[in-house]
């Protein structure tokens, strides 16, 4: 057991944890935020995605003292209050989601991707980004629809 | 009104700030035990020796569990009774619960498994369907067989003949949120159970039977499911049973999530078939008779297996009109995981088996599978009364005898249970009228609203079939490595329960005194948008938008007695449920305001949020107030049962389906001859919703139906060794379609027209359907294939890479 302390969503948050904790764990156990989902245990489905020091990383994959001393963003941190960040509402109104399980994921890995191609992103570059976060239901097309319209690039379709 | 429109999901805000709340993610309440499984290590045998004291000393353990430590048999069967959730002494599949786990957390739960020491005695177990036929090893005492004219005469005697066998096999549900139960105990000995589940019915009465409680002692509430697909819908019997008798015996609440590879390895998956198919059809290619053989591997237990089974069988014609049929259904039993529900429920299958044989009899022909397709649709709807015929009763020849019967604490809301006195044979009929016109199913349903000809037209058209078809022909002829393919081809999926007392429902509405309302009604949200639907339904007979109506977690202490949310009926049932409680309470509200204001009840109007009486025109929050200070109840139940439907499973006669939904895809692909790769170029599908009760919601439906249904006919291989474990049992080896994987054109409509039935604001059923959309992938990667020679791809399910490789291989070898 050892004290932690990470930035998570602008707030330093301290929990007592062992060594072999998962930053997972830390912030659906320790912190409470349970928008960041566990599918697969196994860094392979992306329902964990957090942004770690400005970087999109499976939360289920990063031991939580790795974190220590880090900026972490989670699906909680996203809104300004009740304004939707424009990720977030592009996945509402583009019907980006159906049980909504991957979607916390599927945002923060999308945030990066965004952030990453600023104005080169095209479906294409979406698509290929987006392969490691899975969504059972929706087929992709409203998910890919969303990232591009937050991404201020218009619907592909 | 607010029906019709493309509403985002209910629940669409909470889901994009990740406030939406699934089982695991509820507070863990104070004292909380984790539970865990310790898994069979082999396929089939005996336990020769135990020893779990390493497991009961290991660090957090507070409890541990064999078979006959248990209060009961804690049977997790949804049907025949034959499911303990711990194995005992005999081993029926590698993966099989024998053991059960309690510690004070997820990861101590989950480490202590592993100290068990346990000696299996294997013997041979029996894995494929080769396996199980050589043992006679099956469900029902033989298989079942339905039948219609003399195929065998009808293809003995035919111009031309085909005959061939096309495997299919399963697939993992691979629902994001993995299965999850919280039982907590109450007082006066009550459970309260979380469970993500399709069917808190279900689970309250197995709950309930482990513990030797009455149904009431039992309360199962399930807000939301992240995916169910059917796996939902027996699989979690086992979670919650043992969170149940934990909480039970220790008083602590419990709570158990499979991790990833144990519920592959533990839960049910779609059931893999072989159908062998002879053909016998005309020079237009024209069937005159076919027989198909089917084989379905149901795993070690019943489960919903039969009825699964039984709609492969009632899928067999798809849409086309098969004057003489004859098909022979075996439920073979393995030692697998227990093949379950799975979106389609057996429909999938079975029309695969009958596209195949237009794909093939097309091949024999040198035609386009179009024309064959078309030439053997069902006739055209006409404009006549929507009714369906009566059923033909002609006796069976040699029906097998169902052993299915009634079970020891038989749970008659499942699938799995057995049909009821009124849809037993002989029971009396329900009078319909006769239309001769009409051309019937082989099970004796006329098809009376048959649109799959118009629909077709506007496809070919929309999709440029005829001309791209041209276009790829000329294309693969100077392309020798990559060839590209492309097919359309029509889904006619049956609505209904085919277990025809499980087509009812029950609704919960109340109308506070400040005009908010709150709904509840028997079915589960697992993402379908089922809630946003209903809601819709509810604010449009009250006339308010759906933000006035706040849907509450399905409870079974609100509805009792709910089916299962399956077999895509979830708005067509809790649609008209709901309905029938808002009108009630919207009756009565009239008939006072009316009194008050001195006018007629039938003149008072619900609409934009204000409720109109004569000449007066007060808010919906004011006229509440005011039927509640005038003492009138504002509480109501609705109850919604399907009519018309009549069935003989053992038969195969009778109409169990209310309607048809029907739909069309056409796939583009192209395939890499060196490594047998593939991709999809385009999609264009044009799908029937009836009058959509929200358009967006619905696409959503058609869009990953398609892309699963794409999945299962692809990539999605599960593999399980010599040994019976399955290998594939991780997203790193069973692949479901991801982002990338997706058609790089994509044209998703929705056919214009209402359901001819009396369905909630004449919409249609959606969730199933679309899946089967996804055969069209198949039959184009077949084309594709096609092009590298003449004999017939032969083309197995799911075709990987590497069986797009070999099917090449073989065309080439061919004549
Ligand atoms: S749970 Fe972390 S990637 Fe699946
Ligand atoms: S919305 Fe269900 S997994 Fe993506």
């Amino acid at each position: 057991m050892r004290q932690l302390a990470i930035t998570v969503n602008g707030e330093v948050r301290t929990a007592d944890v062992e060594d072999r904790t998962l930053l997972v764990e830390f912030l659906r156990e320790g912190l409470g935020l349970t928008g960041t989902h566990v599918g697969c245990d196994t860094t392979q489905c992306g329902a964990c995605t957090v942004i770690m020091d400005g970087q999109a990383v499976k939360s289920c994959t990063v031991l939580a003292v790795m974190a220590e001393g880090a900026e972490v963003r989670t699906i909680e941190g996203l809104a300004d209050g009740d304004r939707l960040h424009p990720l977030q509402d592009a996945f509402s109104r583009h019907h980006a989601l159906q049980c909504g399980f991957c979607t916390p994921g599927m945002i923060m890995a999308s945030l990066d991707v965004i952030e990453r191609h600023g104005a080169d992103l095209d479906a294409q570059t979406v698509r290929h980004e987006l392969e490691g976060n899975l969504c059972r239901c929706t087929g992709y097309h409203n998910i890919v629809k969303a990232v591009l319209d937050a991404a201020g690039r218009g619907s592909p379709r | 009104m607010s029906v019709s429109k493309p509403l985002p999901h209910d629940a669409a805000r909470l889901h994009v700030t990740g406030a939406a709340r699934y089982v695991d993610d509820i507070p863990t309440p104070a004292r909380c035990l984790h539970l865990a499984f310790g898994l069979s290590q082999v396929a089939a045998g005996r336990i020769k020796s135990i020893d779990l004291e390493a497991v009961r000393h290991a660090p957090g353990v507070v409890g541990v569990w064999e078979a006959n430590d248990l209060p009961s048999d804690c049977d997790c069967s949804p049907s025949a009774h034959d499911e303990p959730m711990l194995s005992g002494k005999t081993i029926h599949y590698f993966g099989q619960p024998v053991f059960l786990v309690a510690a004070t957390s997820y990861l101590a739960a989950r480490k202590a498994v592993k100290a068990a020491e346990i000696l299996f005695e294997t013997r041979d177990a029996i894995l494929t369907i080769d396996d199980a036929l050589a043992a006679e090893s099956r469900f029902e005492d033989g298989p079942r067989v339905w039948s219609k004219g003399d195929a065998g005469e009808a293809i003995d005697t035919a111009p031309h003949r085909i005959e061939g066998e096309i495997e299919m096999g399963g697939q993992e549900h691979f629902y994001l949120e993995g299965q999850t139960a919280l039982a907590i105990p109450q007082e006066g000995g009550d459970i309260l159970v979380h469970a993500s589940t399709q069917h808190p019915t279900e689970i309250q009465h197995k709950v309930a039977h482990a513990l030797h409680l009455p149904m009431h002692g039992v309360r199962v509430e399930t807000r939301r499911m992240g995916g169910g697909f059917g796996g939902k819908e027996s699989q979690g019997n086992a979670l919650a049973i043992a969170c149940a008798v934990v909480a039970a015996k220790t008083g602590r609440p419990a709570k158990m999530r499979y991790d990833r590879d144990d519920d592959f390895m533990i839960t049910g998956k779609r059931h893999d078939f072989r159908i062998a198919y002879r053909a016998g059809f005309d020079a237009e290619g024209r069937v005159l008779g076919v027989e198909f053989v089917q084989y379905a591997r149901c795993g070690w237990a019943q489960d919903l297996s039969l009825p699964v089974a039984d709609r492969a069988m009632l899928h067999a014609d798809n849409a086309y009109h098969l004057p003489a049929i004859r098909i022979e259904s075996h439920r073979l039993r393995t030692n697998t995981q227990s093949a379950t529900a799975f979106r389609g429920f057996g429909g999938p299958q079975g029309m695969l088996g009958i596209e195949r044989v237009m794909d093939h009899v097309a091949h024999h022909l040198g035609t386009d599978p179009l024309a064959v397709r078309r030439a053997n649709y069902y006739a055209a709807a006409q404009d006549v009364d929507a009714g369906g015929g009566p059923a033909p009763r002609s006796a069976q020849p040699n029906a097998p005898r169902d052993i299915s019967g009634p079970k020891k604490d038989a749970d008659s809301t499942t699938r799995g249970a057995s049909p009821t006195v009124s849809q037993m044979p002989g029971a009396p009929q329900p009078d319909r009228v006769r239309a001769p016109q009409h051309q019937t199913t082989p099970y004796g349903q006329a098809v009376t609203d048959f649109i799959l000809h118009a629909m077709t037209d506007r496809l070919e058209r929309d999709a440029d079939y005829t001309k791209r078809r041209e276009t790829i022909a000329a294309w693969n002829a100077q392309s020798p490595v990559l060839k590209r393919g492309i097919a359309l081809t029509p889904v006619k999926f049956g609505i209904s329960f085919t277990l025809t007392h499980l087509n009812q429902a029950g609704a919960l509405v109340h109308v506070y005194q400040d005009g908010s309302i709150a709904m509840n009604h028997g079915g589960t949200e697992m993402g379908q948008g089922l809630f946003q639907k209903v809601a819709q339904v509810a604010a449009s007979r009250f006339g308010l938008s759906p933000e006035a109506i706040r849907i509450t977690a399905t409870d079974t202490a609100k509805v009792p007695n709910t089916s299962a949310t399956a077999a895509s009926s979830g708005s067509d049932l809790n649609g008209m449920a709901v309905k029938a409680a808002c009108d009630t309470i919207r009756d009565r509200m009239a008939e006072h305001l009316a009194r008050l204001y001195q006018t007629e009840p039938g003149t008072v109007r619900f609409a934009d949020g204000h409720v109109h009486v004569g000449d007066a025109v007060l808010s919906f929050g004011e006229a509440a107030t005011l039927c509640y200070e005038g003492r009138v109840s504002l509480s109501s139940t609705g109850f919604y049962k399907t009519p018309g439907l009549q069935w003989d499973r053992i038969k195969g006669r009778g109409r169990p389906f209310f309607y048809f939904a029907y739909g069309a895809a056409c796939t583009e692909v192209v395939v890499d001859s060196l490594t047998g790769e593939y991709r999809i170029l385009r999609a264009d599908i044009l799908h029937d919703c009836g009058t959509s009760l929200n358009p967006a919601l619905d696409i959503g439906q058609i869009e990953g139906g398609y892309v699963q249904g794409v999945g299962w006919v692809t990539t999605e291989e599960l593999v399980w060794d010599s040994e019976g474990r399955l290998r594939t049992h991780a997203p790193s080896t069973y692949k479901i379609p991801a982002c990338s994987d997706r058609p790089d054109v994509f044209h998703v409509a929705l056919w214009d027209g209402a359901n001819r039935e009396d369905t909630i604001y004449r919409s249609k059923a959606v969730g199933e359907p679309p899946f089967m959309l996804g055969i069209s992938a198949l039959m184009a990667l077949s084309d594709a294939i096609s092009a590298h020679g003449s004999r017939y791809p032969d083309l197995h399910a799911p075709a990987t890479p590497e069986r797009v490789l070999s099917a090449i291989q073989r065309v080439r070898d061919g004549d």
